[in-house]
Parts: C-alpha cells; structure tokens; sequence
C-alpha cells in the first residue's frame, strides 16, 4: 500500500486517472449492470435532487426492472448533464404536482400493461382519485393536497404488503397524518387535525399497530384510499357494519337508526365516537363522565329508567360470574375439584359478550334474555363452588375425628408409660 | 393369645435367640438424649413415603402425556386421593427436614466417633439418596415449576468438569428435559432409589443395634469414672413407647398439614413456554442454588458455576469421610469439627432463607 | 384396708388407660384404613381427559352435525361432515374466547358473539378473530370416536 503511494505521489493525473476509473467502477456497479448515468450524480446531489443507489434499489419499481429513464425519460448513457436531459433525449424533468395522478396513472390504470407484472393488481386508482377530497381540490388547483408520490413515497416505492412501505396498514396512518395532524399546514381547511391523536387513543390502533391484527381498521379502511373522503353522517353504520355486522343488524331496526337519521346524527359515532374509539365498558350506560345515554335524554323519562335497567341488569351479571369466580378460586385452592364449573363459567361470560352486543337493538327485552340465561349458569357455578367448599368443611371434619383418636393414644400411651415406670 | 401366637411362631422359626437381645436393649437417658427420636422418625417418614407411594403407583401414570392428568385424576377423582397425594408430598419435605436435623444431631453429640465410622457412612450415603428421591419424585407431577425446577438443576450436574456433561445426559435420558426424563426419574423413583435405600436402611439399622446408641463424650467420661452415674431406659417396651408417641404426633401433623395445606398440582408443563421468572429448586437445595447465584462468574481462570459445584461435591465426600478425619487423642484442635458444624448448620440455615426471601 | 383402695385406684387407672389406649388405638386405626380402603376402590369415572377422550359414539351423530365435548378443561368441537368422517377442533373462539359452533347451512364453524367464521381446517376466514382454531386427531375405536390431541412432531 504505502509503496504505491509513493509510486503515484506527484502524479496528480494518474491520481485524478485513479478517481476516475473508481468513478467509472461505481457507474459499473449501478443496478442491473446498465450504465446509468443519472445516479452517478444524483446519488452525491443534496435533497431534494438526491437519489441514492441504495435508496432506488428497495423501490419496486426498480426491482421490476423500471429505471430512471422510464419516468423522468432523458439518456442515461450520457455522463454529459446537458446531452443526458436533453428534450431531444425525451427528458421530462420532475413531474408537476398537478400532474402526478395522471402520470403515474398512465401506466397503472392501464389493465393491459399493468398485466405483465401483477395480473391482480388494481388499475382504478385513477378512476377513483378525482372522486376523492383530495381529488377533487386538486383539480381546481389545489395543490396542497395530497397526490400519489406523497403517500406511495417516490424512489423508494415499496409495495403496501411491504412492512415498511409508507401504505402499509400499519404504517399508513402516520403517512396521512404527515399533512392531516400538521395544524399549520391544514390552516385554511374546515377540518380538525386531532384524528391522528384520537387514533392513537384507540382500540382500532391498539390491534393493529400494537397487536399487529391486519383485521383492525385505520385511516383508509373507513374513509378509502384513493377515493379518500369522510362516510358522511348517514352512511358511517355501514362503514361500522362490514366488520360489526351484529352490531350494526340491531341497530338497524332499534328506534335510534329512525331517531338519529331524523337528527342528522352520525349513528354508531354519536356513541362511539369515530377516532378515538374506546373499549366500550358497562359504563357507557351509567351517568357519569363516559356516559352516552344521558347526552340526549332527560333524566327520569322511561328511556333513562330503561338505561338504568339495563345498566342493572349488566351489573348484575358481572358480579354473579365474578362471585361464582371468587368462590371457585377458593375451592381450588383447597384443593378441590371445580373444573366442570370453571367451564361452565366460559358460558356465562359469553353470555355476557352476547348481552353486550344486544345491547344495540335497545331492547330490553332482549338483552334480558342474554341476561338471564347468564344468571342462571352462574348461579349452577356458584352452587357447585359451594358444594366443594362443603366436602372441604367435611375433609376438615374428618381431620378433626382422627387427631382426636390420635390424641386419646398419645395420652393412653403417657398414661401407660407413666404406670410401668412407677 | 398374643403369647401363644409368638410361641407358634418361634417354634418354627426359632427367632428367640434374635429378639433375646433386644428385651436387654438399653437407650442412655441424659439431657440431650431426645435427640434420639429424630432417627426413628425419620424411618417411620420412610414408612409412610413407601406405603402413600405404593397407593400412589396404583393410579399415577408416567409418561408426558398422561403424568400430570393423572396426579390431577388422583387429587380430584379418587376417593381420599387428595389425602394420600398430600401426605405423600408433605411427609418427603419432613423427611428431608428430619434426616438433615438427625445428621447435624449426630454432628453435635459426636456419635461418629469409633466404632460408629460405618454408621455414620451409610447414614451420609442415604441423607443424599433421600435427596434423589426428592429431586426425582419432584417431577413426577410433570407441572411447570417441576419442570424447569429438573432443568436448572441438571444443567447444573453438567457444570461438572469432564464426566459433567454424560452425567448429565444419563439424569435426563437425552440433551434436554423431555418425556424421556419423566420416564427415567420414575424408574429412578419408584425402583432404583428404593433398593439402594433398603439395602443401606438395613445396615445403617442393624449397625445402630449392634453398636448401641452413643453418648457425648463429656458424659461418656464421666460415667466410665463413675458407673453408677449411668441412667439408661430399657429400648423395649418403655423407649420404643416413647418412639410410638412421636410417631403418632408425626402422624397427626401430617394429617393436618395435608388436609388445611393441601399440595399444589400446578399448571401442567409446556417445555415450549419460556421459563417462569425467579424459578427455585425446592427448599432442601435453595442453600446450594443459592450459593451458585452468588459466586461471581469468573474466578481467577475458573468458571464460577463450576467451582461452586466442585466445591460443593468436594464438601459432599469430606463430609461422608469426616469420622476418619478426627483424630482420637485429645489435640489442639479437638473441637473442629463442632466448630465446622456450628458454620455448616448456620450456612445451610442462612443460605435457604437468603435463596427463599431473594428474587 | 388401704390395699383394697389402692387397687380399686389401681383398677380405674388401668381401665382409663386401656379405654385411651384401646379406643384410641382402634379409632386412629379406623380413621387410617377407612381412607385406604376407600382409595384402593377405583372411582366411576376412569378417563383422565388428557389428551383423549371418547367424543361421542359412532351411531350418534348425523352427517353434516356437530357436537360439543369437554376436552380436558376447555371445549372442543366435534363434527361429523356431510361424507361421514370427523374432525375436531378447539371451540374457543380465538377472538374473545366464546364457545363456536358448526352452521351446517353454511358449512362453517361460526362465533355467535362477533360473527367469527372459520372455515372446516379451523382458519380464520372472517370477522375478529385474529388466529385459527387449533385441530384435534379424530380416529374411530370400536362403537366411539375418540379425539387426541396432536402428536409432537
């Protein structure tokens, strides 16, 4: 090493000979093995000019066999700037913003091309986009909003299966909180920018970005992807039904789908709320600070007294299984055989989720139902950890006989020992 | 009628020239002699641990799949199972506890001393034999707490330098704690250990009625110089009555320790389910356990897990050599071995508790 | 005189002291065997339902009909297809734990709390429920069918 360099010490040319060629080495070792001479000198170029080798080669694109020149056009056999994005060399420089949709839709809305890399894949994305909020703002000259490349990324394009790909269903919600959470990019819009937090908050998030359950819903999920735009206050059931069909069936032919639809109340969120979605607890239907109910009916109607009822009802139920629990975990403890109970107690508790969920027909009638056959297994439970606490009073009754027999000999004995000494 | 009986027999077996000595078998009585009883009772624990386990072998079933179904069959399903399973369970705990209490006792009313050398062998090779019936029939019940409590413990046999890790291989049937295990423990249970321990019970017993039993040697001086100083019972009827008292307070204990603290069944093991935290053998080894968790990992160019069990294993022999280790005559250090069993006793004391309060 | 008396206390201290001895003896005895005894006679029920069990008996079911049987401490699901053979599997929802059933109008397992459907291989097709159904070895023996529980590889 140090004998070379003091061969080429002094020869600045062999040593700009030497750059040269390493330059030329990296050219080699672009992607694919082709000469492209655009990453030669965007890769050193500062954002927002900068793409990397690194960075281009995770975008699907690339690894479908896409390059620069397929988007941006130009020559990328050329090391000279003005010859490599000449217009003669079909150079379109970086897309406009107004643009994009259309641009990437050129190809991905086109079923025939778009067949020869994943025959499934969707092409109506461009259809849908002008539908969208997005899409429509866009096309009076809105350019704020959001287009492909500032959701999908750009040179760095992972599928959405792709755990780390901005669309991604656990990831997505942060790509559109980039602008929707951004109070001060969103000034000027009629719209809130605390969705991303009350998310955060919720249930929906806790399965899926904590838990990982794909089946939990975010962002896209109830307001679409490219055709992204609220439910609207009469349809948001549906969206809530598709995956809470029970739910939703019973609410549909309770009295509050008419009251609300009558009030322009957006039904399952007039309770629920519609990001910050809590674990519904019985405290929903109590009167203090999570209480729903009593947001729109007057204290002492009939409704009240039907809630309160309910609310009983529930309560009721809860502390049946938990007493028939309380008194199991105490005969097994004794060593007792409960495991028949513990079982059924299995049944009560879902008769309890069933309760719950009926809970949506606003029907006492028929959350009575699950409740009753709920008691009913509970108190077969609490009898049978009864009965064993019974055997065990018996077990001890029997100890009692035999330390009694047993202490008689102990004193027969010292009786008897005391006489043959004396 | 009782005597006629006797009389038919020994007509025919001749057996009044064997139990003519026992009629004039004598127990010293002094202060400290109801330090005698811990023997007896540590053999009438043994008797009940054969007959519970006897009863126990008509229903328990070895093998992974069905071991810990039928422990829970046992406690839950047969009648007064619970009963025998926990007099089973907490009469092996007196045990050990008895069987330690009687070798310190031995320690410290030196009753080692000559010509009691070969008692005192066999008593120390079944004070770790009743350790084996421990750690193996701990096991059986195949719950989790067993399981890893087994895996620790033979991780640790394979510390051992050299013949460590076949050791270790033979106690576990295989590289892991598996089925093979559970099977093995039982065979170790159930027949080996038993065998070894009649064979060593009976020499140990008849050792103990040849030599008769040993008194401290302040007070043995003291009565050679004056023989009619000498207080003794006879061992037949009025010391072997006395025996029978403490066997029947043994007996009441067991019955409420196993009725009021019934044994645990656990929770059946999953050898894929990491570990619980803080996982303890029981406390017979917690002093050893413990100690192991002390020692720091390197020390010098030795590991410290494998000091620790040499050390111990080196404690072990010497201690089963210690008679030969006294001299007879009187000498400046007359009363080391009293003194190593002051530090000994309040090691193992002070270690089990340290190992039960530590996380 | 005095010799009389002495006896007659002599006597009631012996009959004190068998009365302990005897009666204890006996009734400690008693209070011994009468558990063994009872141990030694084998109880009713014989099957550990460990990771066996008789699910049902060969006559009793009806193609495309299912049963639920207690598998150790939780449920199973037995059902018998539309072609006559058996599969079993975990009836534990895997979402929020309630007992699932067999809708032979759909031919699928189905959780009555949330919707949960799982297809007849126990996977999670529909609905909240985040993980399969574990499946269960059914084989025939004799007049039963009995189901185990998955051999270790």
């Amino acid at each position: 090493m140090a004998i070379l360099q003091n061969e080429l010490r002094g020869f600045s040319a062999a040593r700009s000979l030497g750059t040269a060629g390493f330059v030329v080495l990296l050219a080699c070792l672009g992607f694919g093995q082709t000469a492209n001479s655009c990453l030669d000198c965007h890769a050193a170029l500062p954002d927002p000019l900068g793409v990397t080798q690194e960075k281009f080669s995770q975008d699907i694109h690339a690894q479908k066999g896409l390059s620069c020149v397929s988007c941006h056009g130009g020559d990328p056999a050329s090391d000279d700037p003005d010859k490599a994005m000449s217009k003669k060399s079909g150079w379109k420089g970086k897309i406009e913003r107004k643009q994009v949709p259309q641009f990437c839709g050129s190809c991905h809305s086109d079923p025939a091309y778009m067949r020869q890399f994943n025959p499934s894949l969707r092409t109506d994305q461009l259809s849908q986009y002008p539908t969208s909020v997005h899409g429509k703002r866009l096309a009076v000259g809105d350019t704020k909003v959001a287009v492909c490349t500032d959701c999908h990324s750009v040179h760095d394009l992972r599928a959405p299966s792709d755990p780390r790909s901005t669309v991604n269903p656990v990831n997505v919600a942060n790509t559109c909180a980039h602008c929707h959470a951004d109070a001060d990019y969103m000034k000027g819009y009629p719209i809130h920018t605390d969705q991303f937090a009350k998310y955060g908050t919720s249930v929906h998030h806790e399965a899926l970005v904590v838990r990982g359950d794909l089946s939990a819903p975010t962002c896209p999920t109830c307001h679409g992807n490219h055709g992204a735009a609220p439910p609207g206050v009469d349809r948001v059931q549906n969206v809530c039904s598709n995956c809470h069909a029970f739910q939703a069936q019973m609410y549909e032919k309770s009295s509050h789908r008419e009251a609300f639809q009558a009030a322009s109340l957006p039904g399952c969120v007039v309770c629920h709320g519609n990001h910050d979605i809590a674990y519904p607890t019985d405290a929903k239907l109590g009167t203090g600070p999570d209480a729903v109910c009593m947001k729109c009916h007057t204290p002492g109607d009939k409704c009240d007294q039907a809630r309160a009822g309910l609310l009983a009802n529930l309560t009721r139920l809860d502390e049946a299984i938990k007493g028939a629990e309380q008194i199991l975990l105490l005969a097994e403890s004794a060593g007792m055989e409960v495991s028949e109970a513990w079982l059924r107690q299995d049944q009560a508790r879902d008769s309890l989720t069933k309760a719950r969920v009926t809970i949506h027909s606003f029907q006492t009638d028929l959350v009575d139902q699950d409740i009753q056959a709920g008691l009913k297994i509970a108190a077969t439970n609490l009898q049978a950890g009864k009965e064993a606490m019974v055997e065990r009073n018996r077990r001890r009754a029997g100890l009692g006989v035999s330390l009694i027999a047993i202490v008689m000999v102990l004193i027969g004995l010292r009786l008897y020992i005391k006489k043959i000494e004396t | 009628m009782f005597a006629v009986l006797l009389h038919w027999f020994d007509e025919r077996l001749n057996w009044d020239d064997l139990i003519a000595p026992l009629r004039h078998k004598t127990v010293p009585t002094h202060r400290l002699s109801y330090w005698y009883f811990l023997g007896g009772i540590t053999l009438f624990l043994f008797g009940i641990q054969v007959a519970t386990g006897i009863l126990l072998l008509l229903y328990y079933r070895p093998g992974a799949n069905e071991a810990f179904e039928s422990v829970q069959y046992i406690m839950t399903q047969v009648r007064f199972g619970w009963l025998i399973r926990s007099i089973h369970s907490w009469s092996a705990n007196l045990m050990i506890f008895t069987a330690f209490a009687h070798m310190f006792s031995v320690l410290f009313l030196k009753a080692y001393r000559k010509p009691r050398e070969l008692t005192w062998v066999s008593g120390m090779l079944l004070l770790f034999l009743v350790m084996g019936f421990g750690f193996s029939g701990y096991l059986l019940p195949w719950n989790t707490l067993a399981f890893f409590a087994t895996k620790v413990g033979t991780e640790i046999t394979g510390q051992v330098p050299i013949i460590g890790k076949p050791m270790m291989i033979f106690l576990r049937g295989g590289e892991e704690v598996t089925g093979a295990t559970l099977t093995r423990f039982f065979g170790f249970h159930v027949a080996v250990l038993p065998g070894i321990a009649t064979v060593l019970l009976l020499v140990h017993l008849l050792l103990v009625q040849r030599l008769g039993m040993s008194v401290p040697p302040k007070l043995e001086a003291e009565w050679m110089a004056n023989p009619s100083a000498k207080q003794e019972m006879k061992f037949f009827p009025n010391f072997l009555l006395r025996e029978m008292m403490a066997w029947y307070v043994g007996l009441g204990v067991l019955g409420v320790l196993a009725a009021v603290f019934p044994w645990n069944l656990g929770v059946k093991a999953d050898p894929f389910v990491s570990a619980p935290a803080g996982i303890k053998p029981e406390w017979y080894f917690l002093f050893m356990f413990q100690t192991l968790k002390i020692i720091p990992s390197k020390l010098w160019f030795i590991d410290g897990e494998v000091l620790g069990v040499l050390v111990f294993g080196l404690v072990g022999f010497m201690w089963i050599l210690l008679p030969f280790l006294e001299s007879e005559q009187p000498s400046p250090t007359k009363g080391w071995i009293t003194g190593l069993a002051v530090f000994a006793l309040a090691y193992v004391a002070g270690m089990s508790v340290y190992g039960h309060l530590a996380k | 005189m005095a010799a009389k008396q002495l006896s007659e206390t002599d006597a009631t201290r012996r009959h004190m002291i068998e009365a302990f001895l005897g009666g204890g003896l006996l009734a400690s005895f008693a209070s011994f065997i009468y558990p063994v005894l009872r141990y030694l006679i084998p109880p009713p029920v014989v099957d550990l339902g460990g990771d066996e069990i008789v699910a049902a008996q060969l006559s009793e079911m009806k193609p495309n009909s299912a049963k639920i049987f207690r598998f150790g401490s939780r449920p199973g699901l037995l059902i018998r297809n539309s072609d006559g053979t058996y599969r079993a599997l975990s009836a534990t929802c895997t979402h929020l734990g309630c007992t699932v059933q067999y809708r032979s109008d759909l031919r699928q397992i189905w959780c009555a709390c949330h919707n949960g459907i799982y297809d007849l291989n126990g996977r999670n097709v529909s609905g909240p429920p985040p993980r399969p159904l574990d499946v269960f070895d059914v084989h025939s023996r004799g007049d039963e069918v009995v189901v185990s529980r998955k051999r270790e590889a």
